[in-house]
């Protein structure tokens, strides 16, 4: 079998493995769910300043998102955030608590391969890329207005 | 009642990533990527305050905004402090949610078992 057959074949072969997520639902599901955690934001934000009504506007949005990522953690380790990722793809993933999950998740499957070497060197996996794009495009802004 | 709008914007957001999942098959670290990407841009240009202030959550908890508060502390510490400002703003302004981050996964790992895949 030459080779352009034989990679068609594999091809044809992986296409009907890989799980096919049907798109209507999860668009749906993805929306109301991330609907939903932004209302949670929003409550605990109001919360935080009903509490106290002298914290300026900016820490308030500091708490507000330690506590959702807290939340975030915590459900990846009791194993419900994962669930609700299979169930909301997107929805589950773009919010700040989709990039706690991706650290905690990570912290969790490499704690066997030992702390140091498993755990915290993993646990930079997929937040990693984040905080590095992030920091770059953050010295990028600062030197354009540096300049302006 | 602007926890409608709140849940719509947010929703639109996180649907707009679910699109991308279905168009390119792009993994979560890409899409985390893209959108604090798009949180730079928006606040580098400087509409992220205008859409911020009337979506609130809806554009503040998704990962965009974490970018912007990169660029917003950036943008504040050069004009504050100068040139040491390019390198100490954006992680200053982002510093609480990825110390947290990485605080409650060392935590959390410590403390749980990892689930087996079934």
């Amino acid at each position: 079998m030459d080779r352009k057959k034989r990679d068609q074949a594999y091809n044809k072969y992986v296409n009907a493995k890989i799980p096919k997520t049907r798109p209507w639902p999860s668009l749906f599901n993805s929306f109301w769910v991330g609907g939903v955690i932004c209302c949670l934001g929003q409550g605990i934000n109001d919360l935080i300043l009903l509490w106290f009504p002298q914290m300026a506007e900016q820490s308030a949005w500091g708490y507000t998102l330690i506590v959702l990522i807290f939340f975030a953690s915590f459900l990846t380790g009791i194993g419900v955030y994962d669930k609700i990722g299979k169930f909301a793809g997107g929805g589950s993933i773009v919010p700040i608590t989709g990039f706690s999950n991706s650290i905690s998740s990570a912290a969790l499957e490499f704690k066997n391969e030992g702390i140091i070497y498993g755990m915290c060197v993993k646990m930079f996996t997929i937040a990693g890329p984040v905080i590095v794009v992030g920091v770059v495009a953050s010295i990028v802004v600062g030197i354009i207005y540096l300049f302006i | 009642m602007y926890y409608l709008w709140v849940f719509l914007i947010g929703g639109f957001i996180c649907m707009l990533g679910q699109v991308l999942i279905i168009k390119t098959n792009i993994t979560s670290a890409r899409i985390l990527v893209t959108f604090v990407l798009i949180g730079v841009f928006l606040e580098a240009i400087g509409v992220f305050d205008y859409i911020s202030e009337f979506a609130k959550a809806g554009i503040n908890v998704p990962i965009i905004g974490f970018g912007a508060s990169l660029a917003k502390g950036a943008i504040s510490a050069v004009k504050s402090k100068g040139l040491i400002g390019v390198f100490t703003g954006g992680l200053e302004a982002t510093a609480g949610g990825i110390a947290a981050a990485v605080g409650f996964a060392f935590l959390f790992g410590l403390i749980f078992k990892a689930r087996t895949k079934k």
